[in-house]
This record gives C-alpha cells, sequence and structure tokens, in this order.
C-alpha cells in the first residue's frame, strides 16, 4: 500500500516546526511504527535527516510512544499505542496526518519527540510509597479488600503516556494523577502517605502549567489504558479530604 | 498566602468553585421557574403581581438575591479565568487535525461551555435591562386588588407586553435551549467535580441532570410561546 504522510518537522525546541509530505511504501501487516521505520530506513538512503519519535517496548506496556495521528493521540484505535496500531485500518492512497503531543507542559525537543519529565517531576512529588528495604513481607500478612485491589489495579495500568493531556482541550493532567492517586490510595500500604500525596502531586501538576479538567473524558475516550474518570472524582474526592480535613498545609 | 487562598486557587479549588456555584444557579432556576408559571394563571396577573411584591420585599429574600448576584458573577469571573487558562496551557501551537472523542453524551459539549456561558451572560443583561432595571427604574404602572391593601407594581402586563413581540419570544427561545445544552453538561459535571462518581448513584445524576436541562428551560420557553399565541 502506498500512503501519503504528513508529518510535523522541527529541528529543536527553539525553531518553529512545520509539516513535511513524503510518501512510503508499507504493508498491511506492519505495525504503525515499523511503517515509520520503513519511512526513515528510506530518508537514511537518500542521506536525508530521519523523523524523531519515541517508542520502546513495542507491545503497549512502556508508555513512550506518543504522536498524535490524524487528530487521535496513539491513533483510531480504542484501547491501544501508536506501536499496538496496525496499517491494515489504513487504506491504499490515504493520507495520514502525525503531529507532538501538544501542550505547554510537553515542549516538543525535535519532530515528534516531547518532553514529557514534568510527569516525571509528578511522580517525584509523591507518586510512590516509602517502605524499608529488607525481605519482602509476607503476601498475605495486610488484607485487601477485593473490590480496592480491583479498582487499585485498573488505575495501575496507567502508562504516562501522557495521551490524556494531549487529548484534553485545556491540556489537563488530571487523568494521569488520578490513576497514580488511586492505584496507590486505595491500597493498605499506600493510604498512610495519602494526603501528602494528593496535596503535593496536585501542586505539582498546578506548577508544571497542565490545565484544569472541565469534565470533558477525552482523556478517558484516548487512553490506551481506558482508565476512567471515575478516578478524577475519587481524586477531587481525595484533595478536598486532604485540603479541609487534614493536618496538612496546603 | 493562607492555606484556604492556595486551597482555592489551586486547579481543583477553581473547579469546586464552578461546580458549587453552578449548583446553587440550578436551584435559583426552580424558584425563578415556579415564580414564572404564575404568568399562565388565569386572574388577570394578580398572583404574579402579589408573588413579585414578596419577593422584593422579603428581607430574607432581598438578602438572597444579593448572594445570587454575587454567585453569577463568581461563576462568570471563574469560567473566564478557567478558559483562559485553558488556552494558556494548551500551548502557542494547535492541532493542524483534531478529533475529540468523549464518554458519554455530555462530554462534547463541555468544550462549548465558555461560548454558552457569554450567552447566557448576554442574555442576562439584556433580560436584567428589560425586566429588573424597569422594575426599579422605570415607570411601572401600578394597580390594586380588592382585599389587598395598597398599590402592587403591575410587572405582569409589563411582562405580557414583551411577550407579545416576535423578536423577543425568539430570542427568550433560543436562549433557553443555550441554557438546557449549558446544563445538559454542567449538572452532571459538577457532581464528578465535587467528586461524587459511582456506580451506586452516578447513573441517577446523569437522568436527573438531562430531564432536568430539558424539563426547566421548556417550562421557562413554554410561557412567552404560550402568551404569544394566545394574544
Amino acid at each position: 500500500m502506498k500512503l501519503n504522510l504528513k508529518i510535523w518537522r522541527q529541528k529543536n525546541a527553539s525553531q518553529k516546526g512545520g509539516f513535511q509530505t513524503y510518501t512510503v511504501d508499507a504493508n498491511t501487516h506492519m505495525s504503525f511504527l515499523e511503517m515509520l521505520d520503513v519511512l526513515n530506513e528510506s530518508l537514511i538512503a537518500k542521506k536525508e535527516e530521519p523523523v524523531a519519535f519515541e517508542h520502546d517496548c513495542r507491545e503497549g506496556i512502556c508508555g513512550a510512544c506518543s504522536m498524535v495521528i490524524d487528530g487521535q493521540p496513539h491513533g483510531p484505535w480504542k484501547g491501544t499505542t501508536t506501536c499496538q496500531l496496525h496499517m491494515r485500518e489504513f487504506k491504499d492512497g490515504d493520507t495520514i496526518t502525525i503531529e507532538p503531543f501538544r501542550a505547554r507542559s510537553f515542549p516538543v525537543v525535535k519532530d515528534l519527540v516531547v518532553d514529557r519529565s514534568a510527569f516525571d517531576r509528578i511522580i517525584q512529588a509523591g507518586g510512590y510509597i516509602s517502605v524499608n528495604t529488607g525481605q519482602a513481607p509476607d503476601g498475605n500478612s495486610i488484607p485487601v479488600v477485593r473490590e480496592d485491589s480491583s479498582l487499585a489495579f485498573e488505575a495501575a495500568a496507567c502508562i504516562g503516556c501522557g495521551a490524556c493531556v494531549a487529548a484534553c482541550p485545556n491540556a489537563s493532567a488530571m487523568l494521569f494523577v488520578s490513576a497514580k492517586v488511586s492505584h496507590l490510595g486505595l491500597l493498605p500500604q499506600g493510604k498512610v502517605e495519602q494526603s501528602d500525596r494528593v496535596l503535593n502531586m496536585v501542586k505539582q501538576m498546578d506548577d508544571e502549567g497542565f490545565g484544569r479538567c472541565s469534565n470533558v473524558t477525552a482523556c478517558e475516550a484516548e487512553c490506551p489504558k481506558e482508565i476512567s474518570v471515575a478516578n478524577i472524582a475519587r481524586l477531587n474526592r481525595a484533595y478536598l479530604g486532604a485540603a479541609l480535613g487534614s493536618e496538612k498545609e496546603v | 498566602m493562607s492555606w484556604f487562598s492556595h486551597f482555592l486557587n489551586s486547579s481543583i479549588g477553581q473547579k469546586l468553585i464552578m461546580s458549587l456555584t453552578g449548583l446553587f444557579l440550578i436551584l435559583f432556576l426552580v424558584v425563578h421557574l415556579v415564580g414564572n408559571l404564575q404568568l399562565l394563571a388565569d386572574d388577570g396577573g394578580e398572583s404574579f403581581n402579589l408573588y413579585t411584591r414578596f419577593m422584593t420585599s422579603n428581607p430574607l429574600i432581598k438578602t438572597i438575591s444579593y448572594g445570587l448576584y454575587f454567585f453569577i458573577l463568581l461563576h462568570t469571573i471563574m469560567g473566564i479565568m478557567l478558559k483562559r487558562n485553558s488556552q494558556v496551557s494548551r500551548g502557542p501551537v494547535g492541532y493542524a487535525v483534531k478529533k475529540t472523542r468523549a464518554v458519554g453524551t455530555s462530554g462534547l459539549l463541555s468544550s462549548k461551555m465558555a461560548w454558552f456561558g457569554i450567552i447566557i451572560l448576554v442574555f442576562l443583561i439584556l433580560h436584567m435591562y428589560q425586566f429588573w432595571l424597569q422594575m426599579k427604574m422605570g415607570a411601572t404602572p401600578m394597580i390594586t386588588y380588592p382585599g389587598h391593601e395598597g398599590e402592587y407594581k403591575d410587572l405582569y402586563s409589563m411582562v405580557i407586553e414583551a411577550f407579545k413581540d416576535t423578536t423577543f419570544v425568539v430570542i427568550y427561545v433560543l436562549s433557553m435551549i443555550v441554557i438546557g445544552l449549558h446544563l445538559w453538561h454542567g449538572f452532571q459535571s459538577a457532581f464528578q467535580t465535587l467528586g461524587l462518581n459511582h456506580k451506586k448513584y452516578t447513573p441517577l445524576i446523569k437522568w436527573v441532570g438531562k430531564a432536568y436541562s430539558i424539563i426547566i428551560p421548556a417550562g421557562f420557553a413554554i410561557i412567552p410561546i404560550l402568551v404569544y399565541l394566545s394574544h
């Protein structure tokens, strides 16, 4: 199949970018990233600069691949990452527009690569639990309610790719933060630090310049792990509780 | 800054203000509609004029009405701030192609909330000028009712007169549709912001929200339509 690609090219963060059009020979069995590999090989053969894009595991679990394909983060398939999208979705002769994730807090590094370290700093602010090192404790020594462990597990499926921010008309990171707050806070080991976690992560999220959630739910619709916006309500509850109910300063 | 202003200035704090003021305005709409429905009573405007006297003279109602003006203002200012914040957070370069998918039926309306809000604000200014300001400043004809002491402002005739104007009725009905769309998202969104999202009661909130955003604006719109058709 022959495809026309309209790809955002940008040399670096300080220079202005723009779209360039390429044609590529792909076949329907390729993944989207393999199709870009083919394009890059042809560009290298012509001594042109290959298109920079992020990738790592290529099996939908690392959260490295990003890009917005025809207006949707991770492309048109529901509940999949870019690396899991296959070319059978497209038809011969199609034009595909490929852009980087757009948000003030995700500045473009090069071409389709954006700097998502804002998410790392939010995690550093409280997305962890403090445990003593040493031998692993017995698996069943702390009872966990079955429903809570299921909800925590669903939230823990978040791979931190940033598609929620890319999809949100407000560039809000609430789905990401709420997934982390839910997956840790629903479990007994994470409950101890929940007030600190919620206050610090929300503060960091605000400081990074992410937008305010207006319950559009585009984040859930585009999330490759289909994380529910019910987590955002849980974060709102936890934040109100921590701000108004705990001894902690806001 | 104190912890409280930090809290109210946080992203979630600002949304909380939006949610609580919105819920207050939602409650206000019911009270307003109950009052308006008296325009349809077949008594030459007596019940409506007695009611407006009560609403403009009762000290408790007057106090609440100042709260109402304050909350409308707060909801508007906060809404503008949130829209501005969203534009800044989106960054300088937009998408060349953008498809927005959402979960459920209200999500896609939510990105239009600011526009709906601005239309509603324009309608409110017109509304306040036409009725409230005329009542306060203009020369309203007076009327007396047997069994009731003193003279009453004949707001009934003023409203009925306005509802005979085609342009006014069209603007009024269109504004009610916009209020319905604003409520369609706003009602259930207010509960989500308060953290009230649970499989036990969220389906009920969504159902009531949809019913509310049809019934209340339809209730307001039906009055000028009936008055217009019967004159």
